[in-house]
């Protein structure tokens, strides 16, 4: 339990941080006490890794106060962090894998004797660490040998070397195994009962009670509130977590549900994805929820044809069909708008003209030779249809903004004629006005007799969308409900395994 | 237009205009304006600079390395090289050689020709299919065609080529030099399918980035081993007619020319990152190294000097392109 009466070891007060156009953290109270484990709630997009970064020094504030120990202080760089004693331990570990562990945890703080690195000094000093740790690996070993979890460990231990009073884990859980879980635990408890105050972020709700002191609830850049462990229970902090109202965000829709589109029979592959069936109809939109790594941004792939499955039958309007490639799936009418589509979804350095024809170059050709009359006038349709907001058409689409990136790449499908969508996160990074444009778009495929099945991490979003979900975990279905049975909590207890 | 979101991820989207003069980008106006200002001033100190001879003779040289830019062209701008180019030149000079001595000129050629697609056609398979580096698969093509030039030939010049084949090398139609009219074609047809057929679209598109092609249903692999075989292709016409200007097949042709049509080909504007690049810029280029190479030439500048001038400019043309990318931030 932390201690009441310590000084505080860092406090946010009002914090602010806008990025063009955007408040990603508005007036947030924030404190971590010593020998505390203070949990980081909120949904993608909430604001925590945002003001993880604050603390990092990754990024300045906008606006507020923050007292380290005490003092108010800008934290200028993560040097500077450092200096503070503020670690980060990140999902992607910042060690080098041809090191030994010892080398990972001295770097740039090298054992010296004379000129010379003293080699004995290093490995048992880097040893003590570990065992005051209850970490057992010998600090000769090189990080690449090392499983996942040790990996963390070693992480942890080079934040103790550089005097860490203040550990941030995001997400430290995620790759790990039970056991393994269990020994991180015992470490946290470890730190714990040595002083270090510890922010911990995690979507496993079932964690938190295990180790956690106070539960702080961030949503929509706002502080929702902070409660000690035994104030609330899960459903609580998925109350506090999603709490808002689904006001008139969603275009409401009825459209009929038509004919069978696609069947999936047990589709698998191989260690990611495991015995999928599902059935998508014409003029319905499939809302696909679960967590990050659940495993739907691998099953929009395998359907489309960019990844190999190792197992299962795809049925197309009644039809059995193999697809292995993408120009298969297109030649059959689907489509896939990838999650990121600055790295998969356009070509950044080819105009809008370009980008949104480069599926349909087919019909736009005769022995090979682009017609360019039909090619502009069916650019041009696209860009009005879609209100693509563009200077003109030969504007690199690396200029865009997000959502008219995004436009871009559902032309390019609507061009190509596609009648089977998988959009994975349609509306991510894209703003307000713009994503209400996206979804009038997906109703008015769906009424025009398209599929359309919808990846999504946010639960409005999926709630307010979909006429049928699917929830995903580790590879699998874990649930299923029509619109109406859906619920958010329901939802989310399935993609978190309860 | 600012745009609020509650995410918290920014987005913002970059205005930046590249500048440009008229209809024509800075760059290429560099360009134009550099060759301008080094004839001017490599024609007032050696007024032989603009005589009828010394541009034919020119144009009759840079033929050959205008050929393979070409070449050197698409390969980069598929975000790959061809590093083999200067071997192809040695190795189809004396194929090409003996197979017109034994066959006759076209069956000769033709069969050069083909052979050159071949190689081209191999490397671009092992680069597609293998997805091995196409620096390390063109390095392992230079290394090899070289050696196979010495080893098919004995380390000796072919010789015994027919009359008339000396023409295509040393021939003029209408005053100017054959191998000059069959860059210009092979720069017309090429520069055709690169900015008007579906073929150029869906390169520049791999170029610019693979991932997002092979998603939009590009069947990647055919058209990169189409661009290098068209590579190896142009390596051997311009082979072919350099053969016919030294009237002998030699596996010597063409050391170290990879590198000046990489250079070429990087001054014109053509971006190692992939996606980029033209062969209106390629010619620029071409013309502006021939520019310096012959200004050179003419006062008296020892070739060694030369190598260093064009190493120099190099890294200066690079350098110059990569902070331009800097600023309109890709």
């Amino acid at each position: 339990m932390g201690e009441t009466n310590a000084p505080v070891l860092i406090k946010a007060q009002g914090v602010r941080k806008e990025f063009p156009g955007v408040l990603a953290l508005h007036d947030i109270d924030f404190d971590l006490r010593p020998g505390e484990v203070h949990v980081l709630l909120g949904e993608n997009g909430a604001g925590k890794s945002t003001l993880i970064k604050i603390f990092s020094g990754l990024y300045p504030k906008d606006g507020g106060k923050i007292f380290v120990n005490g003092q108010e202080t800008e934290i200028g760089s993560p040097r500077e962090a450092l200096r503070l004693g503020i670690t980060t331990i990140y999902q992607e570990f910042n060690l080098v894998p041809t090191l030994t562990v010892a080398e990972n945890i001295f770097l740039g703080k090298e054992k010296m004797k004379h000129w010379l690195i003293d080699w004995k000094r290093m490995f048992s000093e880097a040893n003590a660490l570990l065992e005051s740790l209850n970490m057992h690996v010998d600090s000769r070993t090189l990080v690449s040998d090392l499983g996942v979890a040790e990996k963390q460990m070693v992480e942890i231990a080079k934040s103790l070397s550089e005097q860490a009073k203040i550990l941030i884990l995001d997400e430290p859980t995620a790759v790990l195994t039970a056991r393994e879980i269990e020994k991180l635990f015992s470490i946290i408890k470890e730190l714990r009962s040595q002083g270090v105050g510890i922010i911990y972020i995690s979507h496993r709700l079932e964690e938190i009670p295990q180790i956690g002191d106070r539960v702080t609830v961030l949503r929509d850049g706002a502080l929702v509130g902070t409660i000690g462990i035994h104030e609330g229970d899960q459903g609580t902090w998925i109350r506090m977590m999603v709490g808002r109202e689904l006001k008139d965000k969603f275009p409401g829709r009825q459209t009929e549900r038509g004919e069978e589109l696609l069947q999936v029979e047990n589709l698998s592959r191989h260690g990611v994805l495991k015995d999928i069936s599902f059935t998508l109809h014409r003029g319905e939109i499939l809302g696909i929820s679960g967590l990050v790594g659940a495993g739907r941004t691998e099953l929009g792939r395998a359907i489309f044809g960019a990844d190999k499955i190792s197992g299962g039958k795809i049925f197309l309007k009644g039809k059995a069909i193999t697809i292995g490639s993408p120009s298969d799936a297109i030649a059959n009418g689907i489509c896939y708008l990838p999650e990121d589509r600055k790295s998969h979804g356009v070509v950044l350095i080819l105009s809008v003209r370009d980008n949104l024809t480069l599926a349909s170059l087919d019909r736009l050709c005769s022995n090979n030779v682009i017609n360019r009359k039909t090619e502009k006038k069916l650019a041009d349709e696209f860009v009005l249809k879609l209100q693509i907001r563009t200077p003109d058409l030969d504007r690199k689409v690396m200029f865009l903004s997000g959502g008219n990136q995004q436009k871009v790449v559902i032309a390019k499908w609507l061009c190509a004629q596609s009648d089977l969508f998988i959009f994975d996160e349609p509306t991510r990074g894209i703003d307000v006005g713009a994503k209400v444009e996206v979804y009038h778009l997906m109703n008015e495929l769906v009424r025009r007799g398209a599929g359309i099945i919808m990846i999504s991490s946010e639960l409005p979003e999926i709630l307010g969308m979909s006429g049928h979900i699917l929830v995903m975990r580790k590879g699998r279905v874990t649930g299923e409900f029509s619109r109406e049975e859906a619920t958010q909590e329901n939802i989310l207890s399935r993609a978190w395994g309860n | 237009m600012s745009e609020v979101s509650t995410a918290a991820t920014p987005e913002s989207a970059v205005e930046v205009k590249k500048k440009r003069f008229g209809g024509i980008s800075m760059e290429r106006a560099g360009l134009i304006i550099a060759i301008i200002l080094l004839s001017a001033i490599f024609g007032s100190i050696n007024p032989n600079f603009f005589s009828y001879t010394n541009i034919t003779n020119v144009m009759r040289q840079v033929s050959v390395l205008a050929i393979v830019s070409v070449g050197l062209t698409l390969t980069i701008m598929l975000a790959g090289i061809d590093l083999s180019v200067g071997s192809i030149l040695g190795f189809i000079s004396v194929f090409g050689a003996s197979q017109i001595v034994s066959f006759g000129i076209i069956p000769g050629t033709l069969i050069a020709l083909v052979a050159a697609a071949a190689i081209g056609a191999f490397q671009g398979y092992w680069v597609a299919k293998f997805k091995i580096p196409a620096f390390i698969v063109t390095l392992g093509g230079l290394s090899f065609l070289r050696g196979a030039a010495y080893v098919y030939s004995n380390g000796m010049p072919i010789s015994g080529l027919p009359s008339e084949f000396l023409l295509l090398g040393s021939g003029s139609f209408l005053g100017i030099p054959i191998p000059a009219i069959i860059a210009v074609i092979v720069y017309i047809v090429f520069h055709f399918m690169l900015t008007r057929t579906r073929t150029g679209r869906y390169l520049y598109a791999i170029g610019g980035n693979e991932e997002a092609a092979v998603l939009s249903g590009i069947k990647v692999a055919r058209y990169k081993i189409f661009a290098y075989c068209m590579s190896g292709l142009l390596a051997g016409l311009a082979s072919i007619i350099l053969t016919s200007r030294v009237v002998s097949g030699q596996p010597t042709l063409g050391e170290a020319f990879e590198l000046q049509a990489i250079a070429a080909t990087i001054i014109g504007g053509t971006s190692f990152s992939g996606g980029q690049g033209t062969l209106i810029g390629t010619f620029l280029g071409v013309i502006l190294m021939a520019i310096i190479g012959n200004g050179l030439n003419l006062i008296r500048v020892s070739s060694f000097i030369q190598m260093m001038v064009l190493g120099a400019i190099i890294v200066f043309a690079v350098t110059v392109d990569t902070l331009q990318h800097r600023k309109t931030g890709k």
